[in-house]
């Protein structure tokens, strides 16, 4: 059993050959954080995301989920661990339906036809079920691919982008899932430009540039204000 | 084992449900071996007779790259929604959604050497039924021998910028031994003496190269994947 109520991101690197993609990069997160991960375009939060999810090994640190590493534990790891990339990881030749119990299967959901009913509930597409996700628009997509990432009650959610293309109502709504799921104890990580948004719901802010973790600046001010000092001119950290 | 069996076969039937919705890889693949064997039959068959010994090179040459047509087709589909990541993340062995992935491309060429292979006997008049079980062996065993590294590369190589070069530069090369064994156990089986017992010695080279090449794509998968 890998259950944790602690991240701890110790010295994490990661290089492409030549190329560095993070730099050393710490931070931790407890039970109930929402931690946003903010910065430019290639400042490497889609590849600290897919380190956290196990998806990729840092080249130097480590990534600690409570007393565990991610190489001494694997699929139990990753039994704790729901990730919504910014592809919605969909077929969009199944149904909502299929897709959802599909994966609950994958996760080795006993009941995975009531998990996936009780997801579709949770999305509002109870009644859209049975259409094929290439039907749906972003925003119902967008739904479906999060209470898939949700399906196996995670203890770790790694969000990238989730606020992509939706409207003020589908956001309002993303909002409110997040502080269900804050309050029942998940760890969420989300990688995100939509600073309004999100402001006042992140419990925490790692802000990236060029691979690097930048200080918040000291001072008060909205989170977009604070985004914009740091990267004019917040120090490594 | 249970558990491998079950992801494995998860994976297999949601692929035959989303190719059954879209026929896509089906279509175009068959569409692509068709129109091989055809070019083959206009180059190499005159007033009726085909060239000697051409039946078996022309089968496997065509079910070579139609089988890579395949591959890739099956992958870009797993890339579009980036939903190989979501298997990769799922909480199941890595080598059973190997499995389960190589078993659907085995279906699917299986399905498409079913039309080619009656095409070939018609065009080139080789004696497909003279012994039926043996060549099935050497195409099942041959085919699972290309599908096993074609399935660990297309994978790998999902999101790579120039995985459509890759794929045949690497695949090709690595699968020569199961192809000239291919070629040359089925042209033993279409010369005018069939030669059974040279058919069943590249069955048996070719059993051997499924082992080791199987056995690698499982041992290897894991570590390809996450870095």
């Amino acid at each position: 059993m890998s259950d944790f109520t602690q991240l701890a991101v110790v010295q994490v690197g990661r290089h492409y050959g030549r190329r560095r993609a993070l730099h050393d990069l710490s931070f931790t997160a407890r039970g109930g954080d929402i931690v946003g991960l903010l910065g430019p375009n290639g400042a490497g939060k889609s590849t600290l995301l897919a380190i956290l999810g196990t998806l990729l090994a840092p080249s130097t640190g480590r990534v600690e989920y409570g007393s565990h590493t991610s190489g001494d534990q694997g699929a139990a790891l990753r039994a704790q661990i729901g990730m919504l990339g910014h592809d919605l990881f969909l077929y969009p030749e199944l149904t909502a339906r299929e897709n959802l119990i599909f994966f609950g299967r994958l996760y080795g959901l006993a009941e995975a036809p009531a998990a996936a009913d009780a997801a579709l509930a949770r999305a509002g597409l109870a009644g859209r079920g049975d259409d094929l996700v290439s039907s749906f628009s972003r925003g119902m997509r967008q739904r479906v691919a999060l209470e898939r990432a949700l399906l196996h009650r995670p203890r770790l959610l790694l969000l990238d982008e989730p606020f992509t293309g939706l409207d003020q109502a589908s956001s309002a709504r993303l909002v409110e899932r997040l502080r269900e799921e804050q309050a029942r104890g998940v760890i969420t990580i989300l990688a995100t430009h939509d600073l309004d948004v999100v402001d006042g719901v992140l419990t925490d802010v790692v802000f990236l540039q060029g691979g690097r973790r930048v200080a918040v600046p000291p001072g008060t001010g909205g989170l977009r204000e604070r985004y914009l000092a740091a990267m004019q001119d917040g120090p490594r950290v | 084992m249970t558990a491998f069996l079950r992801v494995a076969a998860l994976v297999v039937r949601k692929d035959l449900t989303v190719e059954v919705r879209s026929l896509e890889v089906v279509s175009t693949t068959l569409f692509f071996a068709v129109t091989v064997v055809l070019i083959f039959a206009f180059g190499f068959v005159r007033e009726g007779a085909p060239m000697d010994g051409v039946a078996a090179a022309i089968l496997w040459i065509t079910v070579a790259f139609s089988g890579t047509l395949a591959l890739g087709r099956t992958f870009e589909r797993e890339r579009q929604a980036d939903t190989l990541r979501a298997l990769m993340l799922a909480p199941a062995d890595r080598p059973a959604l190997y499995a389960g992935k190589l078993a659907g491309m085995l279906l699917l060429m299986a399905l498409v050497e079913a039309v080619l292979v009656p095409l070939v006997g018609l065009l080139f008049q080789a004696p497909i039924f003279v012994a039926p079980f043996r060549l099935a062996a050497l195409l099942g065993a041959g085919t699972l021998g290309f599908a096993a590294i074609g399935t660990l590369f297309a994978a790998m190589l999902v999101r790579a910028r120039s995985r459509d070069v890759l794929l045949p530069v690497l695949l090709y090369p690595m699968t020569v031994p199961v192809m000239i064994a291919g070629v040359r156990g089925t042209a033993a089986l279409f010369q005018p003496e069939p030669d059974l017992g040279m058919a069943q010695f590249w069955i048996a080279l070719l059993v051997f190269f499924d082992v080791v090449f199987v056995t690698l794509a499982l041992w290897t998968f894991e570590p390809l994947m996450t870095d």
